[in-house]
């Protein structure tokens, strides 16, 4: 930041347009304040309500139980997708990028009553497709593939939100080009940066989202006569996958904050972690496709090279992050003395933070079991024996879920007590919270892979297939019993670690002692500090670099996770091969 | 001691410096890993794989389609099951199955180890065929065929889920296929 910079953010702090924090010592523009806290409440809400709607399906779907009609199920399961992919996440990655580009850059809104106009939007609209989703209107899953029809309404609030969404995305881009301009920022710090590839990937996912959805919304009013089921499918998943994009690299921002509030890690490179976040934005665009492997339309060959080509550059980058995440913990806890034997640094860790907690638990289950089985999935013929059964959300909520929500989750015990300026209310239950959730999703997350891997169907009301015309018997097996109970009380227990969540949340923005300096989890000395320039200049010599290994431990945790990669990924070749038809 | 900013914090100017040894031989590793599922997508397994995912892909409107099948099941239909027309058509006819809001038309009946051209179709939304116990799922789309080339190699009656929501109906939307010798 420039002189002059800095003493503007001074004279914004004496009128009192802005604050400082007493614990950060950044500078918080109320404007910005207010704007992340109205888009932090409303995603807690949105993610109360998808919680709830998710026991009400799991408890269907888990035979035995069998709680909801037909109808309701699937007014259900549609609503609980969009509540949660949609809302939840995109309420909460506003906040981030108004944080990024205001709060860390010690900088003012530019445009706070554009930002307005853009949550206002994403509001009514998001409030408005969750009734309709409920009253029955359009009942045809947030996917929403023609011909299947609702009601004009539901494409227009769909297109409305996605608009709300666009403004937050631009709006962004302005401020940012702003700040440089004023000089209130030279090279970004890598949270920001982070924020910027998620804002570019959503520029792209958004215009993708409204080829798909405008003409659908013609068509339900009448005015465009045919909509092509084919072409949709492709449009639209260049905009599902493409926002699944953004909450991967937003998530992998927040993984570095958490490293670096909990024990002060910093990246090992910046240049190679900005360098992956690069590789993620050039080659995630054809991801789209490898949500129609099973589709007329493209060659085998096509499917193949926009799947495995632009994909695995993307691969790249997240396995980048799998490396330069660990080592960058494993090296401050070095650091700090932890640095006998290989993994002293992780016993040593502070496991009863639940910023540190969230943190691993979210990248484990997110690389392990959520990564993999989505690198396997996105193969062109092992998709064949995956595609649309329950695999499918067992693949996704352990990304979205078990990844980029128990990340965010874990943010806000640091967010919500210093915006909110207001003591965490249940400290205790925040230590153990991440654990619950996890275990929950783990235990969901078998079961229902493995009700899929059976060959259950996704998004069926009928587990049994017992009660139609030609039924068959095939899934009244104790493989899929056994499934279905993980499946119904894995997600009980991740129910009961939401909900201790948002209890939390809620508790502490309403009920939480006020104050200047909220009780943390505990955030470490070098959390907030740049780079040392002499350690830096140093290292350039020569002096005290690369003497050994700088982090043994995460080397053998790396190349343990690839080795597991490499046996899951054959094991699902196999089984392809074990199937009794022969498919040209 | 820390040469690199925390990532709340903008870093100083001339942050670049090159990787280190161990991330570069990370990188690589990735690298050669991303290489070899490429090839085993692209080359190994188009050439020595028993499943593949050739689907031949044709344009069709849903009126024209459900004519083929309406002709195909009266050529070669052998009886009846709970209301759906079993057909018992010889291999090297083309094999049409018609998806629709909640039924698969008509029940196939296959001899084993004979290749059949199958080509699906739906005359209303969309839907999904998944074929158990094995597990095999396409997508099946108005107004394009999605027509694969499929060898049963067992006896035995093989259940048609629906595995793409399409309406409230969906779950009951089941077909079969039996392979006999
Ligand atoms: C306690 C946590 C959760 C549980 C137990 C849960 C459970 C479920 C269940 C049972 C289904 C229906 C699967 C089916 O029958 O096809 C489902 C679908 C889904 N869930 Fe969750 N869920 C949870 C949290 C979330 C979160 C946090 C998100 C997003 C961030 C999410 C996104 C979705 C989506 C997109 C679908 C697909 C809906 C569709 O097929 O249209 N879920 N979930
Ligand atoms: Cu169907
Ligand atoms: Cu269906």
């Amino acid at each position: 930041m420039t002189a002059q910079a800095a003493n503007s953010t001074n004279d914004s702090i004496l009128a009192g347009l802005m604050r400082r924090c007493n614990i950060t010592n950044l500078a918080i523009d109320r404007n910005a304040e207010k704007l992340i806290m109205v888009n932090a409440v409303v995603s807690v809400v949105f993610l109360a309500l998808g919680g709830i709607m998710a026991m009400l399906i799991a408890l269907t779907r888990w035979e035995m139980v069998h709680l909801l009609s037909a109808d309701w199920y699937y007014r259900v399961t549609g609503a609980h997708g969009a509540a949660m992919l949609i809302f939840w996440i995109l309420f909460f990655e506003v906040a981030g990028l108004i944080f990024s580009i205001t709060v860390i850059l010690n900088r003012r809104l530019l445009m706070p009553k554009v930002w307005w106009i853009a949550f206002g939007t994403m509001l009514v609209s998001a409030l408005a497709l969750i009734i309709i989703m409920l009253s029955g209107e359009a009942t045809v899953m947030f996917t929403a593939y023609p011909p299947l029809e609702a009601t004009s309404w539901f494409y227009l609030f769909f297109i409305t939100f996605a608009v709300g969404a666009l403004i937050a995305v631009i709006s962004f881009f302005i401020e940012l080009v702003n700040a440089r301009y004023r000089g209130q920022v030279g090279s970004l710090p890598l949270f920001t940066f982070a924020m910027l590839a998620a804002a570019v990937l959503a520029l792209w996912t958004l215009v993708s989202g409204a080829a798909a959805l405008i003409p659908t919304y013609l068509w339900s009013i009448g005015l465009i006569g045919h909509i092509d089921a084919g072409v949709y499918r492709l449009l639209f998943w260049g905009f599902g996958h493409g926002a699944q994009q953004i909450n991967l690299v937003a998530m992998v921002g927040v993984w570095y904050v958490l490293a670096a509030l909990t024990v002060g890690a910093r990246p090992v490179n910046e240049g190679v972690s900005r360098f992956a976040f690069l590789l993620i934005i050039l080659f995630i665009h054809m991801g789209a496709i490898h949500h129609i492997l099973v589709d007329p339309g493209f060659s085998q060959l096509s499917r193949a090279i926009n799947t495995s080509y632009f994909i695995y550059g993307a691969t790249i980058g997240s396995m980048i992050h799998a490396l330069s995440i660990p080592a960058a913990v494993e090296m401050a806890q070095r650091r700090k003395g932890f640095g006998q034997g290989i993994f002293t640094w992780l016993k040593k860790a502070p496991w009863k933070e639940p910023g540190f907690s969230s943190l691993v638990l979210s990248f484990w289950l997110f690389g392990v079991m959520g990564g993999i089985s989505g690198v396997i999935m996105g193969t062109v013929q092992i998709n064949m024996i995956q595609h649309n059964t329950l695999i499918v959300p067992a693949h996704f909520h352990m990304t979205v879920v078990s990844g980029t929500t128990l990340a965010f989750m874990g943010l806000s015990y640091y967010l919500i007590p210093l915006i909110f300026r207001r003591d965490n209310v249940f400290p205790g239950m925040a230590k153990l919270q991440p654990y619950v959730f996890a275990i929950g999703m783990t235990i969901w997350g078998l079961g229902t892979g493995f009700a899929g891997h059976a060959g259950m169907s996704r998004r069926h009301w009928d587990s049994t297939f017992g009660d139609m015309p030609l039924a068959t018997d095939i899934f009244q097996s104790a493989q899929i019993d056994i499934s279905l109970v993980g499946l119904g009380l894995g997600a009980l227990i991740a129910g009961v670690g939401g909900a201790m969540y948002i209890v939390n949340a809620v508790a502490t923005v309403f009920l939480g002692k006020k104050t200047d300096t909220p009780h943390l989890p505990g955030i470490d000395k070098d959390a907030l500090t740049p780079a040392d320039i002499s350690a830096r200049e140093a290292a350039r010599e020569g002096h005290g670099h690369h003497r050994g290994f700088e982090f043994p431990g995460t080397l053998i945790l790396v190349f343990a996770f690839l080795v597991l990669f490499m046996i899951l990924y054959a094991t699902s070749w196999f089984e392809l091969s074990t199937i009794s038809w022969t498919i040209e | 001691m820390v040469e690199t900013s925390s990532p709340l914090v903008a870093p100083p100017p001339n942050w670049w410096k090159p990787a280190g040894r161990e991330e570069k031989l990370w990188i690589g590793i990735a690298a050669v890993w991303a290489v070899s599922m490429f090839v085993m997508m692209v080359i190994i397994w188009p050439a020595i794989g028993g499943q593949q995912n050739q689907i031949h892909s044709y344009r069709v409107d849903p009126s024209e389609f459900q004519a083929y099948t309406t002709a195909f099941i009266e050529e070669h239909q052998t009886g009846e099951l709970e209301g759906v027309p079993v057909v018992s058509p010889p291999p090297d006819t083309d094999i049409f199955l018609q998806a629709s809001q909640f039924q698969w038309t008509p029940v196939l009946e296959l001899q084993r180890g004979e290749t059949y051209r199958i080509m699906m179709s739906s005359i209303d939304v969309q839907h999904g065929f998944s074929l158990q116990p094995d597990n095999v799922n396409f997508q099946v789309l108005p107004d394009f065929i999605t027509g694969l080339e499929m060898t049963p190699n067992e006896t035995g009656e093989y259940t048609i889920v629906c595995n793409e929501f399409c309406g409230l109906g969906h779950h009951l939307m089941v077909g079969q296929i039996i392979v006999v010798d």
